[in-house]
């Protein structure tokens, strides 16, 4: 036999380091853009410099004469002209939607819609290539602003539709019967004494998702399969979308995701590029590779976030809530890609988040406007909702004198009432809210850092202190099909896993899920180690080749372990039930005799015992196998999960502010996070240190700018500020396990938790800090200009407004020195 | 075209580049170095970093050709004889990476960082990082490796530090 020593311990819950490390910390990596193919060629895209025009010529003889160019081609040369990439989710049956090429056909939409590809032998030859080809343009008025883009008159960015209004979707609990009427409860809350009604708006900046490795699509047209290379976090959902829009069969087309560099919601997507090198590709009849320069990327993969929120809470003046009603508008940018419109969706069910909200109403407002198109950014939908609801508690907090985490106890579901049906009609599997926030606070020191707050106030100490505060949940595990199909999302939510035995014993596990930095072949070979009983370095896990692992649902929305790791353990338990069957067989004892532990199959009561390498090797062999009884233990597993997960925590952020600099700094950071059982625990605290960095970066640094013309200012990383090391304290984290109910692992999900709960702490704090001042909202990213500029007028100071909007570049803690406040943030 | 005569990664070429090919390019393209990675086009994140005459640079703010006659180690080579350096290792032991497309560049410039000062602290370490940016780790786990490969370094630790046992942190 060659099988190793046999595993002693249980994997699961045991912080392994990760099997994926080697090859990264080496550089023995394959990302898309290292991949080279014999006479391979390199297309670049035109792009737009303007957000709205229509396009009057394009001229493209002196790019073509450029030696090197093989080809510049429009939409119409591709065949494309009438080709649309998919919007996978009409969220109403009157949604609206343009058609979206993958290049400008008539009219550019967006500052950075492409209008041509250049094709070139080198990829430096086709970027200067792009830049001599002449497109003209007349200029129409670009649509910026999403209530302006609704008003009567409004430039209309798609004509055909009539409206720049996309769909107008609700969701009543009176309605639904699931709760009271919103509308009802304010009204009569207005008219009651005993009752308040808090009314606010907030608003969700656009964000860029910047996954680090920037995107690059190779197609090799040679052989019986196209095959595409992608950095994408979606190889099935790709192979299956890009067939569709381009006319290809599906089973001609092999979708290969290699080492991906992060994705975030980025790489959710079926882009117009993908498309584009697919169709040159096959004209040519050569293999094509484009890989995105970051500036590019910032202005054409899509945005995140972007909605304008309508909050009115009702409460009785003893703190218990009544109603919420939320009415957003939310931007769509110029086309609707994948899931664009499903993603404020993602959030209607959660802005009621862990209350006992009686009654309860969301009406969303999809809008488009001539910008990058929005879709999936880490959290989708949810960190939106959960900003609005733990804003909107803390007001209430405030209007009624009370103290915002007790506040929050009153009206939070108790331990004892899990499982609790929502006024949303979700179930709520498990959660220990008051464990989490009482660890949170004695973490932080919750009731020292208020008493130090109080004497910062008396003293008027230039530097305050706030304490922000975010109890958080979040629906995770991507998702039971039939709620999908209920919500008109055009596929299901299962997850798929194969297991293969080899001939001596190593195991190979194949899953549809699409790792792109999450650790999946470390979590998955756990879990398979426990199941089989076999050494964790037996495994191999294989992903993200749609001809190696032809089906799945991929990475997105917090599901890979709630639903493709389930997955993996029924198809565990199919392999041991296949095998115990053949080792009864070997040993000559009957099934019900053996117990199966350690990877070896014992006959109850005696020494005699098979290990499942050895049924391995035998199955192989197939020389004695039972009558009737295939040759294989292998086996498939498809898991449709019967509910969402519903992970929580509290964060606690304490809050510096420097009320005559209007510099924020983040002094503690505390968080519990109570993600069912956890799995592998160093992997749960880096996605939650990293979801951190992102909610953070919302709160504080990032915001995607645009100027009047609707060219985003800020599209370079000069600019649009991500977080640096020196931006961002060490957290500390910890965790409660209240295991989920809905799945065998009582594992939730993790990968969203960090950034969903953040942003509104961190506001929070900031708020918490400054408001005795009177300030009462700042907006987000709370740069020292806003939080200056917001102390000053709530003081009643005149301020300077600044030529141009200058708060990004720049903004982040980092570029200021402590020491060395500069006048010019502060001017 | 421009000659370029280089040591990479222990190995001598002799090229004839293109003057305006950047370094990066250069170790991608024509070598095949294929480990250090692009990550922007204003030399903002740090991702290209090698060490080029000892000292960390951003690849992709240097010219090929500006690197004749000189010595370059990417992270194809900062491995001798087999064994990890203590900054790789560290990452892994700690969880430093995730999508791992910083981790090259992180790892030359930790590398750096430890040249210049053995026990940086905390907020040194985070300075010392800053020009390379990481989106999915919040970074914690990256300060926390260069302190411990900063310890494993410290003289008279032995270079062969037993991995902890079965690759499970403590
Ligand atoms: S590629 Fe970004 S700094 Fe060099
Ligand atoms: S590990 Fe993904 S960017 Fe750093």
């Amino acid at each position: 036999m060659t099988t190793t020593a046999e595993p002693t311990t249980r994997e699961f819950g045991k912080s392994r380091t990760r099997k994926e490390d080697a090859r990264l910390i080496t550089g023995r990596t394959r990302w898309t853009d290292n991949i080279t193919l014999p006479g391979m060629l390199h297309l670049a895209l035109v792009r737009s410099p303007v957000a709205h025009a229509r396009i009057t010529g394009v001229d493209a003889d002196e790019a073509r004469a450029l030696p090197g160019v093989v080809a510049v081609y429009t939409a119409a040369d591709l065949g494309l002209a009438e080709a649309s990439l998919p919007n996978a989710w009409p969220i109403t049956p009157d949604q609206k939607a343009p058609a979206a090429p993958p290049l400008a056909v008539d009219t550019v939409h967006f500052a950075g819609d492409g209008v041509a590809v250049v094709i070139a032998r080198d990829a430096a030859t086709a970027r200067d290539a792009t830049e001599l080809v002449v497109v003209d343009y007349d200029d129409l008025p670009p649509v910026l602003n999403m209530e302006e883009a609704l008003a009567d008159g409004a430039t209309l960015l798609h004509p055909g539709l009539g409206t720049n209004a996309s769909a107008h979707w609700v969701f009543d609990s009176g309605e639904a019967g699931t709760g009271g009427s919103a509308k009802a409860a304010i009204a009569a809350a207005e008219n009651d004494p005993d009752a308040i009604v808090v009314r606010r708006r907030f608003r969700q900046q656009r964000l860029i998702p910047a996954f680090m490795e920037p995107r690059s699509v190779v197609v090799d047209p040679s052989g019986e399969q196209l095959t595409m290379w992608s950095a994408t976090q979606i190889p099935h959902i790709l192979k299956t979308l890009a067939a569709a829009v381009t006319g290809l069969p599906e089973h001609k087309l092999r979708v290969i995701a290699p080492d991906v560099g992060g994705g975030f919601g980025g790489k959710l997507q079926v882009t117009p590029e993908e498309i584009l090198v697919l169709a040159a590709s096959v004209k040519l009849g050569k293999p094509v590779k484009w890989t995105e320069t970051r500036s590019e990327s910032l202005v054409s993969a899509h945005h995140g976030r972007d909605q304008i929120q309508d909050i009115t809470i009702a409460a009785r003046r003893d703190g218990t809530v009544l109603a919420l009603d939320v009415d957003l508008l939310a931007d769509m940018g110029a086309y609707l890609r994948l899931v664009t419109s499903g993603i404020p969706i993602l959030g209607a069910f959660m802005f009621n988040s862990i209350y006992k909200f009686p009654a309860y109403r969301f009406a969303c407002t999809n809008v488009f406007t001539s910008k990058t198109p929005t879709d999936a950014y880490r959290g989708a939908g949810r960190p939106e909702a959960t900003f609005a609801i733990e804003r909107i508690m803390d007001e209430l907090a405030v209007e009624l004198g009370r103290e915002p985490l007790e506040l929050r106890e009153q009206n939070w579901i108790k331990h004892e009432e899990f499982p609790f049906t929502t006024v949303c009609g979700l179930e709520y599997d498990s959660g220990d809210y008051e464990a989490a926030t009482a660890k949170a606070k004695d973490l932080l020191g919750y009731d020292a850092l208020r008493s130090e707050q109080q004497e910062r106030r008396d003293r008027a100490d230039p530097v305050q202190l706030g304490i922000g505060i975010s109890t958080f949940t979040e629906m995770c595990g991507l998702a039971p099909s039939r709620v999908l199909g209920s919500l008109s999302y055009g596929a299901g939510g299962w997850e798929t896993a194969s297991i293969r035995v080899l001939p001596f014993g190593k195991v190979e596990v194949v899953t549809g899920s699409s790792a792109h930095g999450q650790g999946h072949e470390t979590a998955w070979s756990q879990i398979v180690a426990d199941r089989l009983g076999v050494p964790f370095e037996d495994i191999e896990v294989l992903h993200g080749d749609t001809q190696i692992s032809p089906k799945g649902m991929d990475t997105y929305g917090s599901r890979s372990l709630a639903v493709g790791g389930i997955a993996v353990v029924k198809a565990s338990e199919k392999v041991v039930a296949k095998a115990r069957t053949i080792a009864a067989h070997l040993l000559e004892a009957a099934e019900d005799d053996l117990e199966f532990s350690g990877g070896r199959f014992g006959v109850r009561g005696t020494g005699k015992g098979v290990t499942i390498q050895e049924v391995a090797t035998a199955t192989w062999a197939a020389h004695d196998l039972p009558e009737g009884v295939e040759p294989s233990i292998d086996a498939d597993a498809t898991f449709d999960p019967g509910n969402f997960s519903f992970p929580h925590g509290t964060h606690l952020a304490a809050m510096e502010v420097d009320t005559e600099t209007g510099r924020v700094s983040i002094r503690a950071y505390v968080c519990v996070d109570d993600v069912g059982n956890a799995l592998n625990p160093l992997l749960v605290e880096g996605q939650v240190h990293g979801g951190l960095a992102q909610g953070i970066a919302q709160a504080l640094f990032e915001e995607a700018n645009h100027d009047e013309q609707g060219t985003l200012v800020n599209g370079t990383f000069v600019d649009y500020t991500l977080p640096s090391a020196a931006d961002l304290p060490s957290f500390t984290t910890d965790r409660t396990e209240t295991p989920s109910t809905t799945n065998p692992l009582g594992v939730k999900g993790v990968g969203e938790a960090g950034t969903i709960a953040s942003t509104p702490a961190i506001v929070n704090g900031v708020l918490d800090a400054i408001r005795h001042l009177g300030v009462t909202d700042v907006e987000m990213p709370c740069t020292p200009q806003r939080v200056w500029r917001a102390i000053q007028a709530a003081q009643g100071r005149a301020t300077q407004e600044p030529p141009v909007d200058t708060h990004s570049p720049g903004a982040g803690l980092g570029s200021i020195d402590p020491n060395n406040p500069q006048e010019e943030e502060v001017q | 075209m421009a000659q370029v005569r280089v040591t990479v990664d222990g190995v001598q070429y002799v090229d004839e580049v293109e003057p305006r090919m950047l370094l990066v390019y250069y170790l991608r393209e024509r070598l095949g170095k294929t480990g250090t990675v692009v990550g922007c086009d204003t030399s903002n994140c740090g991702a290209c970093t090698v060490a080029l005459n000892g000292r960390s640079v951003k690849s992709c703010a240097v010219l090929a050709v500006q690197v004749d006659g000189g010595e370059v180690t990417t992270i194809e080579g900062l491995a001798r004889d087999g064994q990890l350096h203590p900054v790789q290792k560290a990452f892994t032991e700690c969880h430093a990476l995730q999508c791992g497309f910083c981790t090259p560049g992180m790892i030359m410039q930790a590398v750096d960082l430890l040249g210049d000062n053995p026990d940086p602290d905390e907020r040194e370490v985070r300075e010392g990082i800053e020009g390379n940016l990481c989106r999915c780790t919040g970074y914690q786990n990256i300060v926390r490796a260069v302190q411990s490969a900063a310890q494993a370094m410290k003289p008279g630790v032995p270079a062969e530090t037993p991995a902890t046992a079965a690759g499970v942190t403590p």
